[in-house]
């Protein structure tokens, strides 16, 4: 009651020193209650209701959209208080705080902005049967592990080609995604500005970072650890010169970000999601069929195997590496543009993913691009199933400790062979 | 622009607990990386285990701080038999991985909110765990000089620290003039020719790894200690690659590296910062081309390219002898 005075008081006051404002506005003037429902990860939660408590005790419900914003008009001033529908939530998202599902609000001097209405959100149980919600889950996991395939096919051809164990792919991922982003700032629709991020990272990130870095640097002989340690500075460096340039907020592109998902039974699945990853499943097989039948494939499998004699047998081993190089930055990139879509973007995406990568590149077996697909799968499905028995928070510590397990019975990885480890 | 100023902090920082943390990590990862060969890219877990052990100890289990710091060290050698069991057989890229990932894991369980109750989730654990170490502090009244100025606390932080360093040192020149030390280089250079030599390679690699951790283990006490608070975000990647940054700087398998290394990096580093902050509050520095919050940034670009320039153009560091750090020996 003592605040509400306060409150009137202060109206009053205002409404005293602003006089002509206040007047002025008073005519046809609103304020909007608004909010926007995000789950942890800051993705939008859609078709979440609350239910608004006029002044007069009369009730309106509204819900949010695609954005996951919600908004109520108030056109009269007064008291409101706005009830969050926990049930509306989808599943295994749950408010942090359950037992204050009820906000009030009150608008003295309409025209002015209010502040945005927070009920954050944390992991909640899952409601829907476990079957169901493991099919959805699996389904997640494949698309994740499309997007992990896609990058650990490039840094598997990279470590068998070079061996050099990039630390830096992750930042091809955040280059594409970021590449695309700067070019739909600037009017340019997703979709063609992801086909000029891919080209734009095959040259960047593929050519000139092989032509100009690693290149020189095996001419020199630098030591595979030597270069290990050089691509961990390298990531380094450009992970914060992203963050320099684009600042540490994530991000969505202007089209599809929130895009409604369709309803296949009990799965649930954004166009884009599907669209992106077919496209995914479409570059890994062609990545397959180019190592398996064209001419610099081969070639690029045999200077894996033995450089020296590849060499010997007329192979251009550094134009091979180039390529390769080029192949896996354009594979990255799109990765990124995938996790752009699906999460946003930020600086840090490709290093907060990099470890994943590695742990599929080594379950498949280090050097091996089939092996990396195979372990991108794995990693993808045990990182989302896993959720079902260990809290989400938890999910990427339980595929690292599953890396780890594997290397304890076969370090070789499931598609290696044995001599690549001792 | 104020030099004097900048000086202060850059020589404060250079002499300062950071300067301590780091080289005791970098101490650790020489025994590892410098003297041993062996890819630890988790020196962050190690520190974060040391750290979090005091804290929780002390804060929620109301344990002596003293029985506290044994026990950190006592679950900073679990941690190295845990990560040294299944990749010491294994090539050297293998360690590298499973060392980041551990660390990783290490970190996100300890910013978990399953595990608030007892390591404080994302904001990790703050309170007065340092009180009997203080209590002893001898300095009531700090340091305050034109170029270096401590508080209190902070005084007698850096005097243990160092005398901690200095230890470790110590202990790290006597051991590698044994002949335990002598194995160990060797295994660096030619693992089969010292296994040929009837010598178990891999216990010699986790003698080496558990080591190396307690050193970690120690800097991730001061590092406790010396806040007053541990936050798992502190003890990310990040924090590795600094370690690395400043044993390759000051010379890896060199006793003095890590420490040389240490004091150079973080005088240049605050230095430099410093000199942005002040080039942008004196307007020298135009608004569009760097603002308060992209200072921060320029610390890890500058990180990531020291390491690769002394990677590819010195890797021996400012102490190092080339000849003896050859890093490739099993890659």
């Amino acid at each position: 009651m003592a605040r509400w005075l306060r409150n009137a008081v202060m109206a009053l006051l205002l409404s005293v020193i602003f006089v002509p404002t206040t007047m002025a506005s008073a005519e046809g003037e609103t304020s909007t209650i608004f909010g926007v429902m995000v789950d942890k990860d800051g993705n939008p939660l859609q078709g979440v209701e609350f239910t608004i408590t006029l002044p007069d005790t009369s009730e309106t419900i509204v819900t949010s959209d695609a954005t996951g914003r919600w908004e109520y008009v108030v056109t009269v001033s007064g008291s409101y208080q706005v009830t969050i529908n926990p049930d509306s939530l989808p599943s295994g998202v749950a408010l942090t705080e359950p037992d204050r599902v009820t906000k009030s609000v009150i608008v003295f001097g309409l025209g002015n902005a209010l502040p945005e209405m927070k009920f954050l959100t944390g992991d909640g149980p899952e409601r829907a049967s476990t079957f169901d919600v493991a099919m959805q889950l699996a389904l997640d996991g494949l698309i994740l592990g499309v997007t992990i395939g896609l990058a650990a096919v490039g840094l598997s051809l990279i470590f068998g080609t070079t061996g050099l164990t990039n630390f830096a792919h992750g930042e091809l991922m955040t280059l594409g995604a970021m590449v695309a982003y700067f070019l739909n700032q600037l009017g340019i629709h997703i979709i063609p500005a992801a086909l000029l991020s891919v080209g734009l990272s095959v040259v960047l990130g593929g050519f000139i970072q092989d032509r100009y870095l690693w290149k020189p640097l095996r001419k020199r002989g630098t030591g595979l650890i030597a270069m290990l340690v050089v691509s961990i500075g390298l990531g380094l460096a450009v992970r914060y010169v992203f963050l320099y340039i684009f600042g540490g907020d994530k991000m969505q592109y202007q089209q599809y970000s929130g895009q409604a998902g369709l309803q296949f039974g009990p799965l649930s699945i954004t166009p884009k999601s599907i669209v992106s990853a077919a496209i995914g499943v479409l570059l890994i097989a062609a990545t397959v069929a180019w190592l398996l039948k064209s001419a610099m494939g081969k070639a690029s499998r045999a200077v894996a195997d033995n450089p020296a004699l590849a060499s010997a047998s007329g192979i251009d081993v550094e134009k091979v590496i180039s390529t390769v190089w080029m192949l896996g930055a354009g594979l990255a990139a799109y990765a990124g543009v995938i996790m752009g879509m699906n999460q946003g973007v930020q600086f840090i995406m490709g290093s907060d993913i990099l470890l994943l990568i590695f742990a599929a590149v080594t379950l498949g077996g280090l050097g091996t691009a089939y092996g990396a697909i195979v372990g991108s799968l794995i990693v993808g499905l045990f990182v989302q199933l896993s959720t079902l028995f260990i809290p989400t928070e938890l999910k990427y510590v339980g595929a690292l400790f599953v890396l780890i397990v594997i290397l304890l019975v076969r370090p070789q990885g499931i598609l290696g062979r044995k001599e690549r480890i001792g | 622009m104020d030099f004097i100023f900048i000086f202060q902090q850059s020589i404060s920082a250079a002499v300062g607990v950071n300067a301590i943390i780091f080289a005791l990590a970098a101490i650790g990862l020489n025994m590892h990386f410098g003297y041993t060969g062996l890819l630890n890219f988790g020196q962050a877990g190690f520190l974060a285990v040391g750290a979090y052990t005091v804290a929780t100890l002390v804060v929620s289990f109301d344990v002596s701080l003293w029985l506290a710091f044994l026990a950190g060290i006592g679950t900073s050698i679990i941690l190295a038999l845990l990560l040294g069991i299944p990749t010491l057989r294994l090539r050297a890229d293998y360690l590298a991985i499973v060392t980041i990932a551990t660390s990783e894991i290490i970190r996100q369980v300890a910013r978990s909110v399953t595990m608030r109750e007892y390591l404080g989730g994302s904001d990790g654990i703050t309170g007065k765990f340092g009180a009997e170490f203080f209590d002893l502090n001898p300095f009531p009244n700090g340091l305050d000089t034109p170029l270096i100025r401590f508080t209190p606390n902070d005084l007698w932080v850096v005097l243990v620290g160092w005398t901690l360093v200095a230890l470790f040192v110590f202990l790290n020149w006597v051991i590698m003039r044994s002949p335990w030390g002598r194995v160990i280089k060797g295994i660096r250079e030619d693992e089969d020719a010292v296994r040929s030599l009837g010598k178990n390679v891999y216990l010699y690699k986790m003698q080496s790894l558990i080591l190396g951790g307690i050193a970690g283990s120690v800097a991730g006490f001061v590092y406790a200690i010396s806040r007053q608070s541990v936050q798992p975000d502190n003890y990310s990647t990040a924090l590795t690659f600094f370690a690395y940054a400043v044993l390759i700087l000051g010379g890896a398998a060199r006793v003095f590296g890590p420490v040389v290394g240490s004091v150079i990096f973080w005088f240049l580093l605050v230095f430099i910062e410093q000199f942005f902050r002040q080039g942008m509050s004196a307007n020298l520095i135009p608004d569009w081309l760097m603002n308060n919050n992209q200072v921060g940034s320029v610390r890890f670009i500058l990180v990531g390219v020291a390491l690769m320039l002394l990677m590819i153009y010195r890797p021996q560091g400012i102490f190092g002898d080339k000849k003896e750090l050859a890093l490739n020996a099993r890659a």
